[in-house]
């Protein structure tokens, strides 16, 4: 494909395909839970948005270290796996599935709870007025309004996944065309001194990355000025 | 008369800490323990401080292609140290045969006393190695698979720490029930069954230092790679599991 040597394209595709999945589940777990932080009154919610944040200082060893003991087979990850004969999640692609959604969570959850906060008790209240019910009015009045921080958090989720490298390395254990990803593969090339498809990779991710970062700004800029 | 003495005192203390120097050393990971030791014996011995780092050979050895402040260059392999060499980053004639590893088969969950036996049987689902194409121990774990003639067999079931240290780490946290580490690794541990590869199933690990180009002044440096040469720091080497030359 594209006349990419396999080693680099497998790789690649990997990588989106990681990305998309944990995207979307991200966007299936985290929107219920930035809603439930943008509304509760408990006062115990800053400290599950304390811990949902905790990938962001920790260092990756230390989110992978944790990750490959909880994914092994004396952690519920062996429990799961041994559902279907298997001893650990490390190691697999689910595995790697869940160390990104774990460390991308907080990525996704803060743009959708600030845009779920910025719509205010208002627009639900005049829902409410109009009889719609409170699960109506979420999927009606709540969800669109909130669509760009929607959007940020799954950009931002995607783009942060495919430039996880240190909880990849430290569970995926480096099967090719399984947990192979581009970080790692561009880890690789280096370590063997194929700079050229480490250039290659790496140009490549900067590109991307500059891309994402520049339609996030695009993006809030227009629904800035739709806004006002 | 107190103040002189005081004042000799002093200048005796400036002169000694003007001849105790600084060389800062590349380690291989895998040499990690015996490399603490070693230090902390020359630093008594001459005064000089070895200041260690600790990674991955091949990122050494890139970052010393581009102008790391390392001076001593102690690599995992022999292809390495060659390559900084030819590369105008180190001097040919300081180039030496430091340890010689020694390959194993580890286990915490079966029993691999007999490796050969167990790994003909294949009594597991993951068998973790180094990198083969970054690290030696995971090419020397690759030749004996196939010099065993197992290696097709195996393929499927191996999994790749990207050193050694985490080809250890998986066997250790049990998430490959078995794996090729190296024996200077298993210093102190007695968890699990081992084996010890024969040395005719794999080529010899030669883990080789050499004298970086901005050492090349430096008597600290200079004298550190002398006292690797020694009997004390040979008897170092030899209890953490490596063969010498």
């Amino acid at each position: 494909m594209l006349g990419l040597p396999s080693d680099i394209w497998v790789p690649i595709q990997l990588t989106i395909e990681l990305a998309a999945i944990t995207t979307l589940s991200l966007l299936v777990v985290a929107t219920p839970l930035a809603w439930w932080l943008a509304r509760s009154r408990a006062a115990w919610k800053e400290g599950v948005a304390a811990i949902v944040s905790l990938p962001i200082v920790l260092p990756p060893t230390v989110l992978g270290f944790y990750l490959l003991i909880l994914l092994g087979p004396d952690g519920p990850g062996g429990a799961i796996a041994s559902l279907w004969g298997a001893r650990t999640l490390a190691f697999t692609f689910t595995g790697l599935v869940i160390g990104s959604i774990v460390s991308s969570m907080p990525f996704v959850v803060q743009p959708i709870r600030n845009a779920f906060a910025a719509i205010g008790d208002r627009p639900l209240e005049v829902a409410a007025t109009l009889r719609a019910s409170p699960r109506r009015a979420f999927w009606t009045v709540a969800l669109p309004l909130a669509s760009p921080g929607l959007l940020t958090g799954a950009v931002l989720g995607f783009a942060h996944t495919v430039g996880e490298f240190g909880v990849v390395l430290m569970i995926g254990g480096n099967i090719p065309g399984r947990t192979r990803v581009m970080s790692t593969a561009i880890f690789d090339f280096v370590e063997t001194m194929r700079w050229r498809d480490a250039n290659m990779l790496a140009g490549g991710m900067v590109v991307f990355a500059f891309a994402v970062i520049l339609s996030m700004i695009l993006l809030e800029k227009r629904f800035a000025r739709a806004r006002a | 008369m107190r103040l002189t003495a005081l004042v000799a005192a002093l200048g005796a203390f400036l002169a000694s800490s003007a001849e105790a120097a600084q060389t800062h050393i590349a380690v291989a990971a895998n040499f990690t323990e015996p490399a603490k030791e070693i230090a902390a014996l020359f630093n008594q011995k001459t005064g000089h401080e070895a200041v260690l780092s600790f990674g991955a050979s091949g990122a050494f050895f890139t970052q010393i292609t581009h102008g790391a402040p390392f001076e001593v260059f102690l690599s995992a392999d022999s292809e390495r140290p060659k390559a900084a060499v030819n590369g105008g980053f180190a001097l040919a004639d300081s180039l030496f045969t430091y340890a010689i590893g020694k390959l194993v088969l580890w286990s915490r969950v079966i029993d691999v006393t007999d490796g050969e036996a167990a790994l003909k049987a294949g009594q597991f689902q993951k068998l973790s190695i180094a990198n083969p194409v970054a690290a030696p121990y995971g090419t020397a774990a690759v030749e004996a698979m196939k010099a065993l003639g197992l290696y097709d067999a195996l393929q499927p079931k191996i999994v790749q720490g990207n050193s050694i240290a985490q080809a250890f780490q998986f066997v250790d946290t049990r998430n490959a029930e078995v794996g090729f580490v190296a024996l200077s690794q298993l210093y102190g541990v007695t968890a699990g069954t081992r084996w010890e590869v024969p040395q005719t199933l794999y080529s010899p690990i030669r883990q080789d230092a050499v004298l970086l180009k901005t050492g090349a002044d430096s008597e600290a440096s200079k004298a550190f790679l002398e006292f690797l040469k020694g009997p004390e720091a040979r008897a170092i080497i030899e209890r953490f599991g490596y063969a010498l030359n």
